[in-house]
């Protein structure tokens, strides 16, 4: 499917550049935030009927650059052209009067409102002045069957998943008559199926005409779905390539400037011996449950022995992390820390039994946005001293250039605001509060989600070499593949229930697992 | 019965477990209002069965005539609740507007230029608290309550002590009344009460600006990126607000046939209190106009009960109030929970 797909676009494309005009033209853009050159001198171009693809690892620049189009940061040099015509926008809402749409990663929708408000909201049919809702309705519904949705106009965007809700979005952006949609991480947290629905609608966008700017972490999602692909690296473009004409190889080569091979070096597998599965039990827990929750499941976690969770969306693995870090509170079952019952009330009693825990949610649990890298690495640490004895300066700057380093944090400037770094590095820096404070049992959930292969590489070999000197680690991840690579033992979820376990093995592999979680752990 | 709902639902969508909120066909963001509307009516069912005279229309009719400032203001403070935000300065401009029309009234002023000025005091005040919390970012709370002591303070450098109103023209405004069918009678300030909500009905769910004042509760974010005006819109529901506490302070005026600095002292918080029991979310986002009158109209039934009983001291209306809003408050933070 997609080398012809390739092969038919080869023909075309060549000669665009000559015949059509770029519906966007940005040229020389640079943005610079305190502490952070942003974006130094980049150039982009969409062209209509096309599929763009901007790529780059965490912190390349991709997400500044998109706000930079969308008017939601002013740019301090360089210049936007829109069908011509120079252009600067003050905000999202001009930005969409010239016909440029985007739909986030996280939805930026209202969940408060019905499905057919939110399509519609700003762009009613009115009469006399006042806005028609039967006629707001109809046409909500005619985008959505243009879409291809079926759900109804009348319920409350809440009730949906992610995946409608991100339907909705571009539904949205299509009412405005949009020229160029801009995609960002649309499909970071939606299922095989939800992906090619959506594809399928950016697919029929296309060929009505429309610009479509794509940002994934996914590559086989990008080479699959994108005509032509601008690459950035640390805030400068890197180059301009048609999809046919690259390899994924020279591709993540030149997101990371560094070579394949370097990379595949950093993908650890574990190495599967026999006693590392044999260190003490660090955590163990027996028919721990919690109503509404997760049900009562058994679990122990050794020491030097990374533990991976596996299973859907929404099968309870944030739950059993939760209940294991002291987050949620146990209605039944025991939980043994280091062969000790212990009630874990909250996250600090965890804390205090060499427990930590890393949050999915990486904004609303984890970092301090307004807090800077330093004092970012060091609260944990800090915390666990209490306020009246404050770190030594000179330790905290040893502490920090430590993780910065080891971690490889960029920028690598302690003193920057955190959030203005991007996800991947916000997640490092994350990591490194929590190491920071030496913990015995590390529970991650989704560490690596919505991150770039470098530093998802690292972060995994990070976590085998944490295991390797004697940490006990529970890893979650949606990525069974990542799972199955860095686990001693896989524990199966399934409707927040605990399926199955298996002790992995160099023969266990993603299909293994996957059978598991279908079967529910009955076969 | 559920077949009957069901068939004329048409296809019920798939994989959906019916509900007894489904099978009744109240859609889940009405419920705080229905909830509200149940309140009133077990109110005015126990005021029925214990007291004769209680259901009388003069009884109900006097709920609106003693509250149409109440309404006014829960009006105004519904704009700026939805949007997140909340309006504590709406009692000491309730005063100020009162103060001042009395004052410019003795003065021999002419009642149809003092009766549009102290309104748009209101609403210059509600321009200043808007432009505050918008271009320098300060927190409604607080630039609400610096508007509030400014306000208060104002009220005392007009007049110090209560000045009675008796300029012919604003009497005659304020007793004018109608018999509007059988015994309900219509005063003036009911008149300018309901215009002010149907104008409020009006703006919330029939133009861009009232569908924005939504998006910004759902999530300001989200409706700046959506290419709402969010800006405007959050300057408009304080002037809205303060619109309303200046007119509000008109009919307390016409109510009192006085003006005085003292009055509306804890006015803010019987609106709040009004708006949240007539199922605003104080979040933001979710509630209705509606509810709001409901919940003021809830307000004065207590206070009307206690009244008849006779033996019990007004503070038991405080009490009652207190109870109810705490069970409210539960009751939403429940069905918040149950649908996450």
């Amino acid at each position: 499917m997609t080398p012809s797909d390739a092969g038919d676009a080869g023909s075309t494309p060549d000669a665009r550049p000559q015949d059509v005009r770029p519906v966007v033209e940005m040229t020389g853009i640079s943005i610079e935030f305190p502490g952070v050159k942003a974006l130094d001198g980049v150039d982009l171009r969409l062209l209509p009927g096309e599929v763009h693809a901007l790529m780059g690892e965490n912190g390349a620049g991709k997400s500044t650059l998109i706000k930079a189009l969308t008017g939601v940061y002013g740019i301090d040099s360089g210049e936007i052209l829109v069908d011509g015509e120079p252009h600067r926008f003050s905000g999202p809402g001009e930005a969409q009067a010239a016909g440029i749409a985007t739909v986030y990663q996280e939805v930026n929708l209202c969940e408060n409102l019905t499905v057919a408000e939110n399509i519609m909201l700003g762009n009613e049919p009115r009469r006399f002045g006042a806005i028609d809702w039967p006629r707001t309705r109809r046409r909500a519904a005619e985008h959505l069957a243009t879409m291809g949705l079926d759900v109804d106009p009348a319920s409350s965007l809440g009730s949906h998943s992610i995946a409608v809700q991100q339907l909705v979005a571009i539904s949205r952006a299509m009412v405005v008559d949009a020229k160029v949609l801009i995609l960002d991480e649309p499909t970071s947290s939606l299922d095989a199926d939800e992906v090619a629905r959506l594809f399928a609608v950016v697919r029929r966008l296309r060929d009505q005409g429309v610009a479509i700017l794509f940002v994934s972490h996914f590559l086989e999602q990008v080479f699959e779905l994108a005509d032509r692909m601008t690459v950035l690296r640390n805030g400068t473009r890197v180059g301009e390539y048609r999809t046919a004409e690259i390899t994924r190889s020279e591709l993540v080569s030149r997101m990371i400037g560094r070579s394949m091979e370097v990379l595949e070096d950093l993908e650890v597998r574990t190495e599967h011996t026999v006693d590392a599965a044999q260190g003490k039990p660090f955590v163990q827990a027996v028919g721990l449950g919690r109503r509404g929750s997760v049900q009562a499941f058994d679990l122990d976690v050794h020491e030097g022995e990374v533990v991976g969770l596996a299973g859907l969306l929404g099968s309870g693995r944030t739950e059993v992390a939760r209940l294991l870090a002291g987050a949620d509170r146990a209605d039944t079952g025991t939980l043994s820390v280091k062969g000790t019952p212990t009630r874990l009330r909250t996250p600090r009693t965890a804390i205090g039994r060499r427990i930590a825990f890393s949050s999915e949610d990486r904004k609303a649990e984890g970092v301090v946005g307004d807090l800077t890298v330093r004092e970012n690495i060091v609260l944990g640490l800090q915390a666990e001293r209490g306020w009246l004895r404050p770190l030594p300066g000179k330790q905290v700057d040893e502490i920090v250039h430590r993780y910065i380093e080891a971690l490889n944090i960029r920028p690598a400037n302690p003193d920057a605001l955190l959030r203005n770094l991007s996800g991947g590095n916000q997640q490092k820096v994350l990591l490194a509060r929590w190491l920071a404070t030496a913990p015995e049992l590390f529970i991650l959930d989704e560490p690596t989600r919505g991150i770039d292969v470098g530093a998802k590489a690292e972060i995994q070999r990070l976590v085998s070499d944490l295991a390797a000197r004697g940490m006990a680690v529970l890893f979650i991840s949606a990525e069974l593949e990542e799972v199955v690579r860095l686990s001693h033992r896989i524990a199966v979820m399934r409707d927040r229930q605990k399926v199955a376990e298996l002790t992995n093995t160099d023969s266990v592999g993603v299909d293994d697992v996957v059978e598991l979680i279908a079967s529910g752990g009955d076969r | 019965m559920t077949t009957l709902a069901s068939s004329r639902r048409g296809a019920p969508s798939p994989g959906r477990v019916p509900s007894v909120g489904r099978r009744l066909r109240v859609d889940r963001r009405y419920l705080p209002v229905v909830g509200t509307l149940v309140v009133f009516v077990l109110l005015l069912v126990v005021g029925g069965a214990r007291y004769d005279n209680f259901l009388s229309v003069g009884v109900l009719a006097n709920l609106f005539i003693n509250n149409a400032f109440l309404i006014v203001l829960a009006v105004g403070m519904t704009f700026v609740i939805l949007t997140g935000g909340i309006d504590l300065s709406v009692g000491s401009v309730l005063a100020l507007s009162g103060v001042t029309a009395a004052y410019l009234l003795q003065a021999g002023v002419p009642a149809g230029v003092v009766i549009p000025l102290v309104v748009l005091i209101g609403s210059l005040i509600g321009l200043l608290v808007g432009a505050m919390v918008h271009v320098f970012e300060v927190q409604p709370f607080i630039a609400t309550l610096a508007a509030m002591f400014f306000a208060r303070g104002l009220c005392f450098l007009v007049a110090p002590e209560s000045i009675p109103i008796d300029d012919p023209t604003f009497v005659a405004l304020a007793s004018w009344d109608t018999w509007a069918g059988g015994q309900w009678r219509i005063t003036s300030s009911v008149v300018i009460a309901l215009v002010v909500v149907a104008v409020a009905f009006y703006l919330l769910h029939y133009t861009q600006f009232g569908r924005t004042v939504y998006a910004i509760g759902g999530g300001e974010q989200s409706a700046r990126l959506m290419g709402l005006p969010v800006a405007r819109t959050k300057v408009l529901v304080y002037v809205i607000s303060g619109t309303c506490a200046g007119l509000g302070g008109l009919l307390f005026a016409m109510f009192s046939r006085s003006g005085y600095s003292l009055t509306g002292v804890g006015m803010e918080l019987d609106a709040i209190a009004a708006v949240v029991i007539g199922g605003t979310l104080l979040t933001g986002g979710t509630g209705f106009v509606l509810g709001s009158v409901l919940g003021v109209l809830v307000l004065g039934l207590i206070q009307t009960i206690i009244t008849f009983e006779g033996t019990l001291s007004s503070w038991w209306t405080k009490i009652v109030i207190g109870a109810l809003l705490l069970v409210f408050v539960v009751l939403q933070r429940l069905l918040a929970l149950r649908r996450s």
